[in-house]
């Protein structure tokens, strides 16, 4: 009954057009960014449990955050252009190894004549890692101007293994270390280092922050619409003046942007250290099991399906821990498999459309309650 | 060169042309060597049996099928063959004869989508959603309640269009077309698997359309006391060919296309 948007009346199209035109939602929003801003490093900063453990903030937080902003760039080629992509690995090892470049300084040796650009600080490492990554998008998008579906997967399909065996063979890109493992640099924004784990939450949780909020914009506005049309019906987008090619790389290109914003700060951030084998194709395959399981063609489903994912099977792990029951790592590995495998199964009968739609269901009757209808 | 606006040509001159068409796929003739002319501000019926070759006459017009032979002239400028988007750019709107909505999207989102080749605002503003990409998201809102309000669908405006029965489907899509602020405005059986009072209601619209908003009209419709009703001059296919043209009445007494429809005795 708290749960009303009775008596709320919107007076400007502004008003209606806002992403929470509920103002409970606002209030619970509000409440929320506030949490995760103020409470989370305060409840760190004092040891409280559960914030206090260093595992959680590095183990989960921070690799959650990072799925979740990769999450959202996949979400927006494939729930909303409806463009199926088994390419975000690669495109995440693009981010991470051009923003690597970039963070070590570039040297392009042409014919005699070297390209030579000094290292630059992070922050512009990681965003044009994110728009290498980008360049490789459109490069990689564009068989979809003449083939969909399954077809295209296997076109995108085709970036990943290029780009595995790029970031393997071609030593350029690791700088010729020997083992192929290449070290992230010192993270440092504007004079600040970001060591302990709670300065990289911080870290990842503003980029999360800030790209969630541009993505939600470009979702609801002129170019979110073409690229649902074109998903849903790409010959009448056609003749309401909608330009396939145009609308399609734009997809490809903001996609792959953050998908390389996201591929970068899992290398700097999360991994710090790492190898090619970070970006496989079990990446792309994670990434897609995240949009689908929390709802193609929503921004908050990304963050959902990112959670289920990632945490699910951790939590999983430590439930016979916690319950005292004496079982060996290997069974409970195993069993996390088959209980998350389960799980999958059972949440996309009951809701093919994700943890999103359920969402919205749950508001649906929330608002109604305490009657049916 | 710009193309000519739909004001330079004055009211009953042809605005678009059609001249000795033929569109095959491989042995099958759809259209054979048919010439017509469209006016502005008409509403002008295309009718014939099935398989006449109606729908693929407007995919030829809106550059979907590109004619092996003829011209097609609209506004002044003569090409055979263009591509859907030009035709959308041109000022060339239609509808389906089986819906063509954006299925995941809103009622309110399709008609917006209509809007698409009048909003201005490149991504990077979008993405931010602040001063004048803010402005003209809000100004085409406007706009598009319009034309909510006069096809009276405000109460199904944020509902997904997929869950709209098919009545108010076909009524969105015509919204979507409007949105487009087409100078003419081709209707693929508008009235198809309507009832009485649909097909009341979408007649008005059309009548209203093209009264209010001055849009050159062509529909396709089976129904014929809708057509005889709605246009002004109906031309007749059969079979890819033109068979007859003129007013309702001369169509209605016309010996080929009481053969046609009725079929002749052998």
């Amino acid at each position: 009954m708290l749960y009303r948007e009775a008596g709320q009346f919107k007076t400007s199209y502004a008003a209606d057009m806002a992403v929470f035109p509920i103002r409970q939602d606002r209030i619970a929003l509000w409440l929320l960014l506030a949490f995760v801003f103020i409470g989370i490093p305060l409840l760190a900063n004092f040891q409280i449990w559960p914030f206090g453990s260093e595992y959680l903030l590095r183990a989960i937080l921070v690799p959650f955050l990072i799925l979740s902003l990769a999450a959202i760039g996949l979400n927006i080629l494939t729930g909303y252009c409806g463009q199926l992509s088994l390419g975000s690995g690669a495109f995440m090892a693009i981010g991470a190894y051009c923003a690597y470049k970039f963070g070590t300084g570039v040297n392009i040796p042409l014919f005699g004549l070297a390209l030579s650009i000094p290292p630059l600080p992070v922050l512009p490492s990681i965003l044009l890692g994110g728009l290498m990554a980008a360049i490789g998008g459109i490069l990689f998008g564009i068989p979809s101007l003449r083939i969909k579906g399954l077809y295209l997967a296997v076109a995108t399909l085709a970036a990943q293994f290029f780009f595995d065996w790029v970031f393997a063979r071609v030593q350029w890109f690791t700088n010729y270390t020997s083992s192929g493992s290449v070290n992230a640099p010192q993270l440092e924004f504007f004079g600040l280092f970001v060591n302990t784990p709670i300065e990289r939450y911080m870290l990842c949780l503003i980029f999360v922050v800030v790209f969630a909020m541009l993505a939600k914009n470009l979702v609801r506005g002129n170019l979110g619409r073409q690229w649902m049309a074109i998903r849903d019906m790409d010959i009448a987008a056609e003749l309401i003046g909608i330009r396939p090619l145009y609308a399609k790389l734009m997809a490809f290109a903001i996609s792959s942007f953050i998908i390389g914003v996201a591929g970068a700060l899992w290398a700097f951030v999360y991994l710090g250290s790492w190898e090619p084998l970070a970006f496989s194709i079990d990446r792309s395959f994670q990434l897609l099991f995240m949009v689908i399981i929390g709802g193609l063609g929503s921004i908050l489903g990304s963050f959902l399906g990112a959670a289920f994912i990632l945490v699910l099977p951790i939590l999983l792990d430590q439930v016979p821990h916690a319950l005292g029951i004496p079982v060996s790592v290997e069974t409970v590995s195993l069993l996390v498999f088959i209980v998350t495998g389960a799980l999958i199964c059972w949440l996309l009968i009951v809701e093919p459309h994700g943890f999103a739609r359920l969402w919205a269901t749950a508001k649906e009757k929330l608002r109604l309650w305490p009657y049916p209808y | 060169m710009r193309a000519p606006a739909a004001s330079d040509i004055a009211a009953g001159e042809a605005i678009l042309s059609v001249k000795n068409v033929s569109l095959a796929f491989g042995g099958v003739k759809a259209i054979n060597d048919v010439s017509f002319d469209i006016k502005k501000g008409e509403i002008r019926a295309i009718i014939g049996p099935n398989g006449a070759g109606k729908t693929s006459m407007l995919n030829v017009i809106n550059g979907f099928y590109h004619p092996q032979h003829g011209q097609i002239t609209f506004k002044g400028r003569t090409r055979q063959a263009m591509r859907p988007y030009e035709a959308a750019r041109g000022g060339i709107a239609r509808t389906f004869q089986n819906v063509a909505l954006f299925k995941g999207m809103s009622a309110l989102d399709n008609i917006m989508a209509g809007r698409t080749l009048k909003m201005r605002r490149g991504f990077l503003w979008q993405m931010l959603r602040i001063g004048p990409a803010l402005t003209e998201e809000i100004a085409h809102r406007r706009r598009v309640e319009e034309i909510i309000d006069f096809l009276e669908i405000q109460a199904i405006r944020k509902i997904q269009v997929a869950r709209l029965p098919y009545g108010l489907q076909k009524r969105v899509e015509l919204g979507r077309a409007l949105a487009m602020e087409p100078d003419l405005l081709l209707l693929d059986e508008p009235m198809a698997g309507m009832n009485l009072e649909e097909k009341e209601d979408m007649s008005r619209f059309i009548i209203d359309v093209n009264d209010h908003y001055g849009t050159t009209i062509a529909l396709i419709e089976h129904d014929m006391g809708v057509v005889m009703d709605l246009s002004d001059r109906v031309v007749v296919l059969d079979h890819g060919v033109k068979i007859a043209d003129g007013t309702p009445d001369e169509v209605k007494s016309n010996q080929a296309v009481i053969d046609a429809y009725l079929g002749v005795a052998h």
